[in-house]
């Protein structure tokens, strides 16, 4: 007898760990190849129809995801490709709730530079968070239209408006890649949009959701026991070559030792929440804390 | 007859480095020019200079750097805005455009 065993497509401990580190990560490729091209024309309409007294309109915010964009609809279809679900469920749970979306449509030859911003407001201190997805049907070419984002940005509490103010930051990357790509956000991570030098139309679907429950080892968590550092894991130490607390110690070039020091004990609270581990820790940062603030209120 | 002037037109730049030192690191950059091009550009790199004292050494002039401010209690682990902001100009003298006098009949 032949057993089909279910394919997982959830994302691993390590990529989730990286997505924690970098507050993106990106599948290249990951939609058909005839959905991109379908998606298109759909964007178009939506484009043109949102505001329009009839037509195709989004969802209303609030709409769960499984009743977003009812067959036939290529983004609806996009949405429930099993592998974008895996996606989506690692980070915000199997029933998460459509925020909004919009068509980010970028004429040939555009000009504009968008400033560097966040979307939304200003974050609560609370550790949940959304996602954004940002897919783009055909092929983006360096320097055409792609968007424009500060790797590790995510954690930082900042104003949106606040980050007009930085043109080129160190290390920031720029959209391109085949059709079909998903790159998925954080929601705080900073990003703009950006002129399109090129001759062809350049169009990205970006869709905001949010979790409605907690967001605590939704990933495929098989791996998690062989990466997982204990919080005695310390750079000045011992340390273990492959874990978590490795990929926690990524260090973008525009930060300052101080700000990356403080970046890793913004992921760990992270990782703390997402795993449920308390105790979870890199270098010892809020172990050494928490421990003596437990002195004080003995 | 015609008269010519010249004016002063400012260019700005800001870089934000790495360390509190004008030496450190530049991490970030922006340049806005009140000149409309008729000044020296900055340089086609990435960041433009490596410091700001790389900047001081091709004519900028320091106007401000930031404070050192402690951080708020319950804040001290939260990072936002790039800390280490320093503002630079360069004053270009540039032609006002020529004028001709006014012909009285």
């Amino acid at each position: 007898m032949t057993m089909t065993e279910a394919v997982d497509h959830r994302l691993t401990t390590r990529q989730m760990a990286s997505f924690v580190a970098n507050g993106f990560i990106r599948f290249d490729e990951i939609v058909p190849s005839d959905l991109n091209e379908r998606a298109i024309e759909e964007m178009r309409h939506l484009e043109a129809e949102r505001f329009a007294p009839d037509g195709l309109k989004p969802p209303h915010t609030g709409t769960p995801l499984d009743d977003c964009y009812p067959s036939p609809s290529a983004i609806g279809e996009y949405l429930r490709l099993p592998q974008i679900r895996g996606i989506i469920e690692s980070f915000v749970g199997p029933n998460p709730t459509f925020d909004h979306d919009w068509t980010h449509h970028i004429q040939p030859h555009a000009t504009y530079v968008q400033p560097l911003h966040v979307d939304a407001i200003t974050d609560s201190p609370d550790l949940t968070f959304d996602v954004q997805l940002f897919w783009y049907p055909h092929d983006v070419a360096p320097g055409e239209g792609g968007t424009r984002f500060v790797p590790g940005s995510h954690l930082r509490r900042v104003r949106s408006s606040g980050l007009d103010r930085y043109q080129h930051i160190a290390g920031e990357q720029q959209f391109a890649g085949p059709a079909g790509t998903v790159v998925v956000f954080h929601h705080g991570l900073w990003h703009a949009g950006q002129p399109n030098p090129g001759d062809g139309d350049r169009w990205m679907h970006k869709v905001r959701l949010n979790p409605t429950v907690p967001q605590v080892r939704r990933w495929n968590t098989h791996d998690l026991p062989d990466l997982q550092n204990p919080p005695s894991d310390h750079i000045f130490a011992r340390i273990l070559p492959d874990s978590v607390a490795q990929i926690f110690r990524t260090m973008h070039p525009w930060m300052s030792i101080t700000e990356y020091r403080n970046e890793q004990v913004q992921r760990a609270r992270l990782w703390r929440y997402i795993t449920g581990d308390t105790a979870y820790d890199v270098d010892h940062y809020l172990t050494r804390l928490e421990g003596r603030a437990a002195l004080v209120e003995a | 007859m015609s008269t010519r002037t010249t004016m002063q037109r400012q260019q700005v730049l800001y870089l934000w480095a790495n360390g509190s030192g004008l030496d450190s690191g530049t991490v970030a950059w922006a340049f806005h020019d009140g000149a409309g091009g008729t000044g020296p550009a900055v340089p086609d790199a990435s960041p433009p200079y490596a410091s700001g004292v790389d900047a001081l050494r091709d004519g900028w002039m320091l106007l401000q750097s930031s404070q050192l401010i402690p951080p708020a209690p319950e804040q001290e682990h939260l990072n936002s805005y790039l800390e280490h902001e320093f503002v630079f100009e360069r004053r270009i003298t540039i032609d006002t455009p020529t004028q001709q006098d006014e012909v009285q009949p």
